[in-house]
């Protein structure tokens, strides 16, 4: 397992193609769902990001907008990896998520593709592309518990 | 074109690596590298002058109001102005914030109007929003032609007798195009209307005559002409600078006040220059003044044109670069790598060590007519050359999706 995250060209069809055919890529304009717009951290990604969160389950994931293929893959990925878990799950992911892109150690497994992200870092100010979407689901899940 | 011995003045171009390579810098539409003669400016006021401006009777003070007041001295003459007209601010913002501040709220009423375009800078278009806001006057936009350029004609028909100011940047950020100014002034002055023109990207890199152009309002920045960042300045035609409010009050620019709330201003331009100012940052820009005169304004603009006409014959020949202004009058060139999104393509320039701009820059209203949502932008001064253009050619031929996403393996 480990061997196949550790190919760049897996890593890179691994962006390629959730930049290519982002998952969850329509919003629903759901009541039901919160939203988020993600458009002041920097000059160019603009994305709204829709979450249905229902008794500590994130029961599906959205997103659109403008965005480079860093963001779009990045929130992609997440919408995939977030949908379904529970809160206290979800928070473990998103941490790990953080740790990684931040250059820490990290549990590989649980991050499935979203590990073809590992070395935005390389590139220091693509950072706020790769955790723009994550950052959204963060607030709604923070909202839904009320903090 | 000019002699490249001029780059072992800029600390910067000797030996500053960026991601492994020599540095190319070409985002000098946003800021410009100093030369050691500004930088050295700067440290000697901390090193050798240290007290304040305009503030005690000593002999070190007197030394730092002579080089403060000196430095006025060579702006007015960079620009063909008076010393009494040039209000250093903090940059370009700040003298277009202290416009539409002290002027556009003093005098502008309900149903009066701003011209505007929608390739305008944000610096040059949120203040008149805000003015707008508070005293009810409208912006208008000037309908740019198909190349995003603003035709005499087309702005004489934006002029009606509502038109009360006009604000519009000499030469465009993005685009690069020298609007005709003098022909705009004039048309302007007919019914009225007072010209405020932002010269952020026009003053660093051509001879500009205030006299000539018959303006009356100027903004620009220093450190976008090789001078220090914090100073900026602010041209008026000492009637309006008169007239006008300004933006903060406190010391140094009263000259008496009571307890029954009168208040005497300094005349212009003291009355805007509250608080202790940038004063390393106005002595650098003397220096900085100097050393452009040095090389020549109309050697500068000439240079730069020959590296945009340069950089552009080979750009056209690359199938995977997309140049949105061909046809711009300075060294500004805004593109995109085909089917690559601007910010994707930047990581990948910053990886070969070239410095340049991807986004809106700051023009957001421009996109729709550029129809793409960001970017890229290689903007020349002087101290560039043509192997770099060459080196930005290279990379950019080597730039597709594949190579900017590995980036990051």
């Amino acid at each position: 397992m480990s061997g196949y995250f550790d190919d760049p060209m897996v890593l890179r069809e691994i962006l390629m193609d959730h930049y290519q055919y982002p998952r969850n890529h329509e919003l629903t304009h759901d009541e039901t769902y919160m939203s988020r717009h993600m458009a002041s951290d920097s000059c160019i990604d603009d994305i709204i990001v829709e979450a249905k969160i229902n008794d500590g389950v994130i029961e599906d994931i959205r997103f659109d907008g403008v965005a480079c293929t860093i963001s779009t893959a990045a929130t992609s990925i997440m919408s995939e990896l977030l949908k379904g878990k529970q809160l206290e799950e979800a928070h473990t992911i998103i941490d790990n998520y953080h740790q990684m892109i931040d250059g820490k150690a990290y549990d590989e497994e649980m991050l499935e593709e979203a590990v073809a992200l590992k070395g935005v870092g390389k590139q220091a100010n693509r950072i706020k592309c790769a955790t723009i979407g994550w950052k959204a689901i963060e607030e709604m899940i923070e909202e839904s518990e009320g903090k | 074109m000019i002699n490249a011995s001029i780059r072992k003045d800029f600390p910067m171009l000797n030996g500053r690596k960026m991601q492994g390579h020599d540095l190319v810098y070409l985002d000098n539409a946003a800021t410009t590298l100093k030369p050691q003669c500004v930088i050295d400016a700067v440290t000697h006021y901390y090193t050798h002058l240290g007290a304040n401006a305009h503030r005690g009777d000593y002999e070190l003070s007197f030394e730092v109001d002579t080089a403060y007041e000196g430095s006025r001295k060579a702006v007015a003459q960079l620009i063909n102005a008076d010393e009494k007209e040039i209000v250093f601010t903090s940059g370009a913002s700040a003298s277009l914030n202290l416009i539409a501040y002290g002027y556009g709220r003093k005098f502008l009423k309900e149903g009066d109007v701003i011209l505007s375009c929608e390739a305008e800078h944000a610096s040059d278009v949120l203040p008149w929003m805000k003015c707008c806001e508070e005293n009810g006057c409208v912006i208008e936009y000037i309908p740019l032609n198909d190349e995003g350029r603003i035709e005499i004609e087309t702005f004489k028909k934006c002029l009606h007798e509502k038109v009360k100011m006009v604000a519009l940047a000499h030469v465009n950020n993005v685009l690069g195009y020298e609007q005709p100014m003098a022909e705009i002034c004039a048309l302007a002055h007919q019914i009225g209307a007072i010209v405020s023109v932002d010269a952020a990207q026009s003053v660093p890199h051509m001879k500009i005559d205030v006299k000539k152009m018959d303006c009356d309002f100027l903004s620009f920045s220093g450190h976008k002409m090789c001078g220090p960042t914090g100073v900026g300045v602010l041209y008026g035609k000492y009637n309006l600078l008169q007239q006008m409010d300004p933006f903060m009050l406190g010391g140094g620019s009263n000259a008496r006040f009571d307890m029954c709330g009168n208040i005497l201003l300094k005349d212009a331009p003291y009355k805007f220059e509250t608080g202790t100012p940038a004063i390393e940052a106005v002595i650098g820009l003397h220096a900085a003044i100097d050393y452009l005169n040095q090389i020549g304004m109309e050697n500068i603009h000439q240079h730069e044109k020959e590296l945009h006409d340069y950089a552009i014959e080979k750009l056209m020949q690359l199938e995977n670069v997309h140049v949105y202004n061909p046809h711009a009058d300075g060294g500004i060139i805004t593109f995109n790598i085909k089917d690559v999104f601007a910010q994707d393509s930047a990581s990948f320039f910053n990886s070969q060590g070239i410095a340049l701009r991807a986004g809106q820059h700051c023009a957001k209203l421009l996109n729709e007519k550029l129809g793409t949502s960001a970017t890229l932008r290689a903007s020349f001064y002087f101290y560039n050359t043509k192997e770099e253009i060459d080196r930005f050619i290279e990379v950019c031929a080597q730039a597709n999706i594949e190579n900017c996403l590995n980036l990051f393996f």
